[in-house]
């Protein structure tokens, strides 16, 4: 396209088959205690990717 | 529902439902925002109008442009329908298991931190020290309760922590114990104001925990403005240089340093890149959460200048990438192709259900963030949940159940928020810390625009 350039091909709705595993880290194991951010959490589920 | 905004000579596009983030020219930014409202001869005429002065800008331009958005809807990649609703009342009725626990093994701090949301350690309550006998007792609830889970997260928290270093290593060599048998894999995270870190400490950290968070708000004088020791002394001399010692044998394992700002260093970026000149290279910084009546608490008048830092943030992050001081901030770290699943969106971080606090007696609570609030006090590791009506109302709590972000375009990345700051804003976890959520926004934003940068960065290249 020549005016729009798209940076993330994947779609949340193509995670719901292998999603909810719960592999990956609960959000205020790392590092805020205070907030609540989910969108920078590694995925752990090698099926998701 | 679409997003989109202008931000570092760029134009972002980010479509809510499908998680789709585009970069577009100035002609596609306008026809999308006009895309749901107008017609096409309408948005036509409207561009021609705008770019009359511009010659490349003519009628078949704006079809083709008017073409590829289309091909984007069809490739469920803009203006996407939301999809998930039922998902979300599923993931209410949910089972869940324990997978993490936080261990507050010390209610006690050997600092006097005037923000500290757990009292200086005491959350409102008696000082104490988790005994062995409860931390293994903590471990076994755990196995017992988390199901098919077989990563199991420990933090262990205080207070102080490092005022509980004995039971501390107890706990992990015991954990590790029972790791084989019962197919666990325990991960450990230990936070700690570094006060106590010698050489042995350093060690025994950096073999068995996966994760450590150092305490440092930056500049010397941010930092012991307000993290003083019990005798009002600053801390910051005497844990800086532990911090970097600290670092140097870390090798590759994961550490944040993290510091709070507030109302005193609302410029707090130049508390992040002094930290960074200081040798650290993975940072989080948060917004102070306190009563709005503290001279330190955060006002809606600060807003304006938090914005521009983190806009500053942002713009500083790109081009230490580009000369090789490069570190990372927790709340920019965005996946866009390899993120977590629609699932953990919209749950959230699991606080009363997949997360809970321990205390040093065993009382379990829905976070640490509740602990010492009789109202949340869950069960203890011994007898179980026994309230489960607490931890029903936190599995419905998310971004589909609360009426305030039914409308906002950043709810797939906070699953509608910390729900210990809904409760202290608003007296109830369904509420809406609208503060909190204008800073979050504002983070989502600057992120994605740095991960623009990095990946149209990469494109050139």
């Amino acid at each position: 396209m020549k005016r729009i350039i798209t940076l993330s091909s994947r779609k949340l709705v193509d995670t719901v088959k292998h999603g909810g595993c719960g592999a990956c880290q609960t959000s205020c194991q790392s590092a805020c205690k205070t907030s609540c951010g989910v969108a920078n959490q590694k995925c752990e589920n090698t099926l998701n990717r | 529902m679409i997003h989109q905004y202008k931000l570092n000579g760029y134009n972002i596009v980010l479509d809510t439902y499908s998680g789709s983030v585009h970069v577009v020219d100035e002609l596609a930014y306008d026809i999308i925002g006009l895309y749901e409202h107008a017609s096409s001869d309408k948005i036509t005429t409207l561009m021609l109008e705008k770019y009359q002065t511009n010659p490349e800008i003519t009628e078949v331009e704006i079809q083709e442009t008017l073409t590829d958005i289309q091909e984007l809807i069809n490739h469920g990649q803009l203006f996407t329908e939301d999809e998930f609703s039922d998902l979300s009342i599923d993931l209410r009725n949910r089972k869940t298991y324990v997978k993490a626990l936080c261990f507050n093994v010390a209610h006690t701090c050997n600092l006097s931190c005037d923000y500290c949301f757990a009292s200086q350690g005491k959350y409102n309550g008696d000082r104490a020290i988790m005994s062995f006998d409860v931390g293994k007792r903590a471990i076994d609830f755990l196995i017992e309760n988390s199901g098919h889970h077989r990563n199991l997260d420990i933090d262990f928290f205080g207070g102080e922590p490092l005022m509980a270093w004995n039971v501390v290593k107890q706990i992990v060599s015991y954990a590790r114990s029972k790791e084989k048998e019962y197919h666990k894999k325990f991960r450990f995270t230990f936070t700690t104001n570094g006060m106590l870190l010698n050489k042995k400490v350093t060690e025994f950290l950096n073999e068995e925990m996966d994760n450590v968070v150092l305490s440092l708000d930056g500049r010397k004088e941010v930092h012991d403005r307000l993290r003083r020791t019990v005798n009002g002394k600053g801390s910051y001399d005497h844990i800086v240089p532990k911090f970097q010692e600290f670092i140097k044998n870390r090798g590759e394992k994961e550490y944040y340093v993290r510091g709070t700002y507030t109302h005193d260093n609302v410029d707090f970026t130049n508390d992040i890149f002094h930290i960074a000149d200081l040798g650290f290279d993975k940072l989080s910084m948060e917004p102070v959460i306190c009563n709005p009546k503290e001279p330190y608490a955060l006002t809606e008048e600060d807003l304006p200048e938090i914005y521009n830092q983190y806009e500053i943030l942002a713009k500083e992050m790109i081009a230490r990438n580009e000369n090789g001081k490069k570190f990372t901030f927790y709340h920019y770290m965005l996946d866009l192709s390899e993120g977590p699943c629609i699932q953990k969106r919209i749950s959230g971080c699991g606080s009363g259900t997949e997360y809970l606090a321990v205390t040093p007696w065993g009382e379990l609570f829905p976070c640490h963030q509740f602990v010492g609030d009789e109202e949340f006090s869950m069960g203890n590791i011994w007898d179980g949940i026994t309230k489960p009506e607490i931890q029903a109302q936190f599995k419905a709590s998310n971004c589909y159940s609360k009426p305030e972000c039914q409308n906002c375009w950043a709810k797939l990345y906070c699953s509608g928020g910390c729900p210990a700051n809904s409760l202290h804003a608003t007296g109830s976890i369904n509420g809406t810390f609208e503060f909190s959520c204008d800073i979050f926004r504002k983070r989502v934003e600057c992120s994605m625009m740095v991960k623009v940068a990095e990946s149209i960065g990469e494109m050139e290249i």
